[in-house]
């Protein structure tokens, strides 16, 4: 664990603890918040200069916030489910008094008048919000190396990228500089990077978690999800964002039922489904090594008494093609308010049309402008039916066949990524880059949830995750399945 | 290329343009592969959860401080309206 | 319809409207912060409606409601709809896109039937969002000091519905009677001021010109800026001169959208219209559709009130002259003319008090039945019309009977005893009526009161109390 190594992964240190442990022990008056959120500012102090997990720290917020949760505990109220956890934020959440950059030129001074559901969530249960974290800007990317304010480290090795969109969050916890993070995934962005920082990641069913206050990119496929060391902490951070919020029309009204109580259900009976197009060691960009541990994995829950089957969901190579037209064109337009007129970055021009041009192309970077072009084309006449209409419809196919392959299975499973972590630079062509994203994509497509867990190193040593995936509102089948993987690898596995 | 930058509101460079096209190019081929679908009796899916009706109540809200934060956020006020440059034509 | 001297001989005007209506709903169509015109710049705003990131939009279920009511009153099919984004850039519109309704809108196929016998066609009725408002500060006067534009979002989000004609309109007088019969019904049904002052009724007009008698639909011009009746008619005809005169001349016009010039008295072209607009329309991921039930459906409509169309028929069922019954609904008095004559009052006496008298602060509060006395003196003789007109204003004013005021005024009424002796005298005179008040139906004698009362206040000059008189007669008609 130093810099020199490349290496600052947690490692017993004093922030090296679970979120259920710090809930507990604050809870129980054993530590103060206060004491804990010194241990995670000095580490965070110590090393982020070096992984560059954050954007913005919040050190005196977050001083501050522990105190009022100490003094809940003085007084006798209860301080909430997560007393006292430090949570760091992907930097496009809305945090009130907070700028929320995007990690973009755009909106690098951006301070919002209000908090995003989840924050409110968060902030009801006790967490405190020690920083915001770094991102591919406006979430485009799978490495952090489209970030205007520079690319965040893999604490696993500091000459690689932690993944993306949400590689600050992975970092941090994976660093230790927070037991708990939250990202987005819009098409593998909270999973990819947490199989490459080697942490749990999981994307809830669409709907089920708020989307209020996460900036838009891609709005039919964003959901919020938490990064954490463990699966139970991921249950935990999960039970307390879920549930309906009317401020969101596409958010689920169904009652919420927790997922904890099933961490323990094992999976004896569980039919797993491993989806055989994504499991071939011939596709493009995937490693042996990582197809490898998704065997393992599959093995293990066969082991401990599930029934395992490959299955084939001919539409799911397709997700790529219908995701690399649906979430530009989407974004093409949840993107235009960026004008210079009411926030953001702000250009000189003759006239309006000028100040907006030139606010917009001094604003965004290169990944940003192209998805936007891609977008804008996808959905303009003569284009719109042969692009955008048709992934809409292909988008229908793949529901479809997940729902058929569902009525036989109760969860599937895929590597998450192809690869370990690679090095910066090493995937500068988008198409390269874009690939990366075949295994998470479908689930975004289909809305169904999914989870990444740490299972093993790869062929150079880096971590490795598996993906459970889930039918929609399958939360319970899904952490089931993670928690028997998590224990299969104590002690199996380095 | 030049007209999607112009319905984009994005000032591209020569080379941008090239290189962009070229790129997309890549892109749509890929998108191209969606061919091998048919689709024609498949109704798109605009939502993965087939949500109906959802609505508010007709009730104001109204926060003095949330709006005084929201204008603090613009780059340029005066008299309490967001200033900008004429548009085009008001110009002449 | 014809209207003359519009068009040269042989050419006739094919114009459709699309008329913009705020609805009168208390906060905005997706965003909580409230519906109201004027204020200070930027006070009706909220994060969703500024379009802030992160901000998402949830529809504002009494504005649905509304526009369910507008497509009723409009014989349309109400169905299954969904929200899309037309996308532009525009600074008065915060999220530069502007949420509407495309390929799927929430009313479609009614039709409007006009008191001159036209039925118009609505193509569709459907849900959007207002954009704000940007007032440009002109230069200081230095040569490159081209001034600039303020912009407040006060409007930016109002719910609007964009109601579509089909080009069945065939003139200037049409459309225009088109667009006041559509804000009566707004008006009628509560929702939407229908103020085009305040610009929460806004008028497009698409303009063509054809051979009369053709079929064809020729190239059409979009009139938009057309801000009040007037003008819809001028801009019109202007439009549709340009026409016949570019047919003349051997060219055609191109379709393009024109700004009404009203000071000048013409339409421009729009600027920078060389390359058409492309609107990337897409269903809007952040709502899901809206589905009315059936149930929702027959809701609305049995709360439906009587519409302008029908309450001008009931009018005139009772005898009022179409203009007349027109006029009172326009000024929402036909329920009290209504009542009023029913009530046994004189028709036409009723009616020209709608139409001259009653234009007036209070005059809806007015109850039929002291309407009913004061025009049964009135036609008793009782009261001169100018007399009637004196006491009606200051019943309006101060609530007070029609009785009161007159005697107020120096009016004596008759003690009941000379009354009665009078009215027993003239009963004998007119025992044909009496046998009809007696042995008449409702509506017989109520009339035959009106006749007594008449013949009392005739008699009196206006000094007895109609009340009373009505009481002797009922007691009368008793024994």
């Amino acid at each position: 664990m130093s810099a020199e190594s490349g290496h600052v992964v947690a490692d017993g240190q004093a922030t090296d603890v679970s979120v259920a442990d710090v809930a507990s022990a604050v809870r129980n008056g054993d530590r103060s918040a206060s004491s804990i959120v010194e241990d995670h500012l000095s580490r965070i102090g110590e090393l982020d200069d070096e992984i560059h997990a954050f954007t913005t720290v919040v050190a005196d917020r977050a001083r501050e916030a522990a105190t009022v949760i100490d003094q809940k505990i003085e007084s006798g109220e209860d301080p909430g489910p997560l007393a006292g956890v430090p949570v760091a934020l992907k930097d496009n959440m809305c945090t009130r008094g907070v700028t929320t950059t995007c990690s973009s030129k755009m909106l690098e001074q951006w301070i919002p008048p209000y908090d995003a559901t989840v924050v409110e969530r968060l902030s009801a249960a006790g967490a405190i919000v020690v920083g915001k974290t770094n991102l591919d800007e406006f979430a485009m990317g799978s490495s952090t190396e489209n970030s205007a304010f520079g690319p965040t480290r893999n604490p696993h090795d500091t000459d690689r990228v932690p993944g993306g969109s949400s590689g600050g969050s992975a970092a941090a916890v994976a660093a230790g500089f927070a037991p708990l993070s939250f990202g987005s995934d819009t098409g593998g962005s909270i999973r990819q990077p947490a199989s490459l920082c080697g942490v749990v990641g999981m994307k809830p069913t669409y709907g089920r978690v708020s989307r209020y206050g996460l900036v838009a990119f891609a709005s039919s496929l964003d959901q919020i999800g938490p990064f954490t060391r463990s699966v139970a902490d991921a249950a935990l951070a999960f039970d307390v964002i879920a549930g309906h919020d009317p401020r969101d029309a596409t958010s689920i009204a169904t009652a919420y039922e927790p997922v904890g109580p099933h961490l323990t259900d094992g999976v004896e009976g569980l039919r797993v489904g491993v989806i055989s197009e994504l499991c071939r060691q011939d596709l493009e960009g995937f490693e042996p090594a990582v197809v490898e541990r998704t065997s393992r994995a599959a093995e293990a829950l066969a082991d401990a008494g599930a029934k395992v089957d490959e299955v084939s969901i001919p539409s799911v190579i397709a997700g790529l093609s219908a995701y690399y037209m649906i979430a530009p064109a989407e974004a093409s337009s949840n993107l235009a308010r960026y004008d210079g007129v009411r926030y953001g970055l702000r250009q000189p021009g003759q006239n309006t049309a000028s100040m907006m041009a030139a606010s917009r192309t001094a604003g965004f970077g290169d990944e940003v402008k192209r998805r936007i072009m891609l977008g804008t084309y996808a959905l303009s006449a003569g284009y719109y039916d042969a692009f955008y209409g048709k992934a809409q419809r292909v988008r229908t196919i793949m529901i479809q066949e997940f729902e058929q392959v569902y009525q036989r299975f109760d969860v599937l499973l895929t590597p998450t990524s192809p690869c370990e972590a690679f090095r910066f630079g090493a995937k500068a062509d988008p198409l390269t880059m874009y690939y990366n994203d075949v295994c998470t994509i479908p689930s975004n497509l289909t809305g169904q949830p999914a989870i990444s867990v740490p299972y093993g190193t790869g062929a150079e040593g880096l971590p490795v995750g598996v993906q459970v995936l889930a039918p929609m509102l399958g939360e319970s089948d899904l952490f089931r399945a993670a928690a028997v993987l998590e224990r299969s690898l104590e002690g199996s596995v380095s | 290329m030049a007209k999607v930058a112009q319905l984009a509101m994005l000032e591209l460079s020569d080379e941008e343009l090239d290189r962009f096209t070229g790129q997309l190019d890549a892109v749509l081929d890929l998108g191209g592969r969606l061919d091998a679908f048919d689709v024609a009796d498949v109704p798109p899916t605009a939502h993965p959860y087939g949500l109906t009706n959802v609505f508010r109540a007709d009730t104001v809200e109204n926060d003095d401080d949330v709006r005084a934060e929201a204008l603090a956020a613009g780059p340029e006020i005066e008299d309490g309206r967001f200033k900008v440059p004429p548009a085009l034509g008001e110009a002449l | 319809m014809s209207e003359p001297n519009q068009l040269p001989k042989g050419w006739e005007m094919v114009i459709g409207l699309e008329v913009h209506a705020e609805l009168s709903t208390a906060t905005k169509m997706f965003s909580p912060a409230r519906n109201e015109f004027g204020g200070e710049p930027n006070t009706n705003v909220h994060p969703v409606c500024l379009g802030l990131p992160g901000t998402l939009p949830v529809v504002n279920e009494q504005a649905v409601a509304l526009s369910i009511r507008i497509g009723l009153a409009l014989n349309c099919t109400v169905q299954r709809c969904v929200f899309a984004r037309k996308n532009y850039f525009y600074p008065d519109m915060p999220k530069d896109y502007q949420i509407s309704q495309y390929d799927q809108p929430l009313n479609a196929d009614g039709y409007l039937d006009l008191a001159s016998g036209a039925r118009i066609g609505i193509e569709r009725a459907h849900m959007e969002e207002d954009t704000g408002k940007s007032t440009h500060i002109g230069a200081s006067g230095r040569i490159h000091d081209a001034g600039y534009s303020l912009v407040d979002y006060n409007r930016a989000g109002v719910p609007l519905i964009e109601i579509v004609s089909r080009p069945d309109i065939r003139g200037p007088e049409q459309a225009k009677e088109y667009v006041e019969e559509l804000r009566s019904i707004l008006v009628a049904i509560g929702a939407s001021d229908g103020k085009m002052e305040e610009g929460s009724l806004r008028v497009d007009a698409n303009v063509s010109v054809r051979p009369v008698g053709a079929d064809e639909l020729r190239t059409r011009c979009e009139i938009k800026n057309v801000n009040s009746l007037r003008s819809v008619g001028r801009a019109i005809v202007y439009e549709a001169r340009r026409h016949v005169d570019l047919y003349d001349a051997g060219d055609a016009p191109r379709q393009e959208t024109r700004h009404w010039d009203e000071e000048g008295g013409r339409t421009r072209a729009g600027r920078s219209k060389e390359e058409a607009e492309d609107y990337r329309y897409f269903a809007d991921p952040d709502l899901v559709p809206i589905d009315p039930s059936p149930e929702w459906i027959d809701e609305i409509r049995r709360a439906l009130p009587a519409l302008p169309k029908e309450r001008r028929e009931s009018l005139q069922a009772v005898g009022a002259e179409p203009q007349m019954a027109a006029l009172a609904v326009t000024r929402d008095l036909d329920g009290l003319a209504l009542a009023t004559i029913e009530a046994g009052a004189d028709c036409s006496r009723v009616m020209t008090h709608v139409a001259n008298n009653l234009a007036v602060e209070g005059a809806e509060r007015l109850e039929p039945v002291r309407l009913a006395e004061l025009v049964t003196m009135e036609t008793g003789g009782a009261l001169t019309a100018t007399q009637a007109k004196q006491v009606l204003a200051e019943m309006v004013d101060t609530g007070r009977s029609a009785a009161d005021v007159a005697e107020a005024r120096g009016f004596e009424a008759m003690d009941t005893d000379e009354l009665e002796s009078l009215l027993d005298g003239i009963i004998a005179q007119h025992a044909e009526q009496w046998g009809r008040f007696t042995d008449g139906d409702d509506k017989e004698r109520k009339k035959m009161q009106g006749f007594f009362t008449g013949q009392v206040m005739k008699a009196t000059q206006g000094q007895a109390d109609g009340k009373v008189v009505n009481r002797l007669l009922s007691l009368k008609a008793e024994i």
